[in-house]
């Protein structure tokens, strides 16, 4: 039998919804299978990490055409359709009894999971330290790679 | 299934992962050698619990479908 993996590296890149729920769902599951979890938010996604944004976050309506209701780019486009296709993904993962990603953020706070936010990204898009959530650490490229160097499966979103 | 587990979690109404992630909560809670009755409605549980009792080296003494629900019965083995 091989050695098993112990670590699971993760990066979030992008700050919508459906984008922001594999890092934190894949993440938890890690974390309860024993796992040592980090997950590097970077470019968009580190808006998931911004002070009461987590559950503000929105799902794209162009451009996307795997919505389950088909919608044309040019309706897409339209203002409003943004807040429409979010209000319908959002009411289908409640059907579904998905967790809220605010939950799920604070399971993987309880679960010891490693949040990295971009240093970089920070100094590009100009987000403080005080605009992110409480008990994250920041980072950059070589504090990711280090984590994941030491034989982790690594998971990009 | 004759059983008699030492502690009792429901997780219906749960989906993935919250049903693996309670599970690691109470698993951990437990005594070597303690049996822990889990109780889901996620179909996904079937393949997740096996998979998480593999890859944490916990027993899965078995599992059935009770009243359209999933039962499974976890001993805490280290």
């Amino acid at each position: 039998m091989t050695e098993e993996t112990k670590r699971l590296a993760i990066i979030a890149s992008h700050g919508t919804v459906d984008a922001a729920y594999p890092p934190f769902i894949l993440g938890t599951a890690g974390a309860a299978m024993d796992m040592e979890v980090a997950i590097f938010f970077t470019f968009f996604g580190l808006q998931i990490l911004k002070k009461g944004k987590i559950d503000k976050l929105k799902v794209a309506p162009i451009a996307n055409p795997a919505m389950p209701v088909p919608m044309p780019n040019i309706i897409g486009m339209l203002p409003g359709m943004t807040a429409a296709a979010t209000a319908m993904m959002n009411s289908w993962m409640k059907k579904a009894k998905v967790a809220k990603l605010s939950e799920l953020l604070a399971m993987a706070q309880e679960l010891g999971i490693r949040l990295i936010g971009c240093q970089m990204t920070m100094d590009v898009m100009g987000i403080k330290k005080e605009d992110l959530i409480d008990g994250i650490e920041i980072g950059g490229a070589a504090t990711f790679l280090e984590f994941a160097s030491h034989n982790a499966i690594t998971l990009t979103f | 299934m004759n059983i008699t587990p030492d502690q009792t979690l429901d997780a219906s109404g749960l989906a993935c992962p919250m049903p693996i992630i309670k599970t690691k909560k109470a698993v951990d809670g437990l005594k070597v050698g303690e049996i822990l009755k889990l109780i889901a409605t996620d179909p996904g549980s079937v393949s997740d619990v096996a998979a998480w009792t593999q890859k944490t080296g916990q027993e899965l003494l078995g599992h059935e479908v009770v009243e359209g629900k999933h039962v499974f019965y976890i001993k805490k083995t280290k």
